[in-house]
């Protein structure tokens, strides 16, 4: 979390009981779901204030990051319309998108030798194993 | 030792790892599973390793720890990393999720998958070793034929424990996407893996073929709206499995049924009034873990903020719901920015199905008891290491007036999360990882 944010001191209406001890603290009391809902069209709020989203489903983004670690490009045109869509001063991308399309497109094409993980098999033994400062002695 | 009437007391038992000032990444731990009788415990790293720790002192009246401690039994690598060469794209090497079989003979056998290959492990313990060869010694020099004099018959001589582990099948090139989930069936003789977008069903014997069983992806892939975040099968019904998805809800479906299972036996999902809804809405409702009871009569899904009891046979709203970490909902604007929105937690279940844990941020994990409905914020530090020591509870201010011992939201540490962890099956005792450590915690008694 960055500590620049000033994070307000947000009226949350569904605070959690600040009980004593002895009282039993009822958890299961579930936060109506209006208030929920405000407080998330809050932060919603302010991410579109900071990066004037168009779509308001979140869904995509996500989808496309899960679905496509690396992105697979038909030809070098469909390359550099990617590239285009992305230092297209008239329709800024939201920051996800930019970062996503930035990882597939890269400055180089990679080769094995320059990828950073295929360093050979791994004979390091993980740290579990050794005993050192972990286990607690009895 | 399990289902004691009251309240469970939660005490410090053991930690493994070392303390870093910057974690190697190949350390952090990325799956904990107990084996079906809680003796062997298994993590999977995100560098492709394994180590499996054993409990000592099962039945040694002599052993003078209050209970079994875990101890390395055996580690191996497991997965390599790869590189895709058609797409250019690196397999990660990173263990996903561990499944124990239920053992059947003197070998433990275990089921470890990364994002494309799943493969089956055979552990086994040696502790004889033949001696007494004729045509070569003890140390495998070849002895001169013209020495031998007499013929002499090998034997079996004990030798000291060695733990082999070796692969015994490996389940290749049936996922496209990233596989999420691996589950053994009760018939202890098929398993089904599932990916982003299919599940595949296989028999442990054959590994040039799987069935596929649900396949969600649309014809059009500009149409994809949601995909499969987990996927488990019944614990003793060997037709049932279900399977849950990134817009909250969980199918249930029958084998029985038909050979594809795309429709759902039964889908369950809680309504949403459709005015309610915000840009977050869809996020945090993604689920991230399913689990079915022990009894098999319930099942706990995960999503980002709270922890959901289903009954099977109710499929309209879930019995039970649980607020994890409620003060998160005004946060979310910064952790959709640094990503921990998208943070996937695993819940677990007690023996006695009585009570669930989940983990949270800061090292942090919360226990619920769904009997007297109250819960219990645990943190996993090192800090308090003395034994028998009861751990004390810990509190989120969410706003306002911060009480003493209590941390602020704001000054929780968002990279110290507790995603992975897992409750013995039979007694009080947790298996949390908190990055790359592993801690062991157990109850009092």
């Amino acid at each position: 979390m960055s500590e620049e944010e000033q994070f307000g001191s947000t009226k949350s209406e569904n605070q959690e009981n600040m009980d004593d001890e002895n009282v039993p603290r009822e958890t299961f009391k579930v936060p109506e779901p209006k208030n929920q809902v405000d407080i998330e069209r809050e932060q919603e709020a302010k991410l579109k204030a900071k990066y004037g989203l168009k779509k308001p489903g979140g869904g995509s983004a996500l989808l496309q990051k899960r679905l496509q670690k690396g992105a697979k490009y038909f030809d070098s045109g469909d390359y550099n319309m990617a590239k285009a869509k992305m230092n297209n001063p008239k329709h800024p991308l939201a920051p996800k998108e930019k970062l996503l399309l930035q990882e597939s497109i890269g400055g180089a094409i990679p080769t094995p030798s320059e990828v950073e993980h295929m360093r050979r098999p791994s004979q390091i033994a993980s740290k579990l194993v050794s005993e050192g400062e972990g286990a607690l002695l009895q | 030792m399990a289902g004691n009437g009251g309240e469970i007391q939660w005490c410090f038992s053991q930690v493994k790892g070392t303390i870093e000032e910057d974690i190697t990444e190949a350390d952090i731990i990325s799956c904990v599973e107990f084996n079906n009788n809680g003796e062997l415990l298994a993590t999977g790293d995100k560098g492709g390793r394994v180590v499996i720790f054993q409990r000592d002192g099962k039945g040694n009246p002599q052993y003078s720890g209050a209970r079994g401690e875990y101890n390395v039994y055996s580690t191996f690598q497991s997965h390599e990393p790869e590189f895709d060469y058609l797409k250019s794209l690196e397999i990660e090497e990173k263990i996903n999720k561990i499944r124990w079989l239920k053992r059947s003979n003197p070998a433990n056998f275990l089921l470890s998958t990364n994002d494309k290959t799943i493969k089956l492990w055979k552990v086994t313990e040696r502790d004889k070793r033949p001696e007494g060869y004729n045509l070569k010694d003890d140390s495998g020099i070849l002895r001169d034929p013209s020495s031998i004099t007499t013929l002499r018959v090998p034997s079996f001589k004990p030798m000291e424990l060695l733990i082999e582990a070796s692969p015994r099948r490996i389940f290749a090139n049936a996922h496209t996407y990233h596989i999420n989930s691996i589950s053994v069936n009760s018939d202890q003789e098929t398993y089904l893996s599932a990916d982003d977008l299919r599940i595949n069903l296989w028999h442990l014997e054959v590994t040039n073929q799987s069935f596929n069983i649900v396949d969600i992806k649309p014809a059009n892939m500009e149409e994809l709206t949601e995909v499969i975040t987990a996927a488990e099968f019944h614990p003793t019904e060997c037709n049932l499995f279900v399977y849950s998805s990134s817009k909250g809800t969980i199918r249930l479906c029958d084998m029985r049924e038909q050979a594809l299972c795309d429709k759902h036996a039964k889908l369950f999902e809680e309504p949403e009034d459709p005015t309610n809804r915000s840009f977050f809405s869809e996020i945090i409702s993604s689920i991230s873990d399913v689990k079915f009871s022990h009894n098999g009569r319930y099942m706990v899904t995960r999503d980002y903020l709270s922890v959901k009891v289903w009954d099977l046979h109710m499929d309209s709203k879930p019995i039970e719901t649980f607020q994890v970490h409620e003060f998160l909902r005004s946060k979310l604007c910064s952790l959709y920015e640094n990503d921990c929105i998208f943070d996937k937690f695993e819940c677990a279940w007690s023996g006695n199905d009585r009570h669930l844990m989940t983990g949270s941020y800061n090292n942090f994990f919360r226990m619920f008891d769904r009997d007297t409905k109250r819960d219990v914020t645990l943190e996993a530090s090192r800090e308090n290491t003395k034994p028998k020591t009861v751990l004390k509870p810990r509190k989120v201010c969410s706003g306002g007036k911060r009480k003493k011992e209590e941390i602020s939201v704001d000054c929780l540490d968002f990279n110290r999360k507790i995603l992975h962890s897992a409750w013995h099956p039979q007694e009080n005792i947790l298996a949390v990882a908190a990055t790359n450590n592993l801690y062991l915690f157990s109850s009092k008694d």
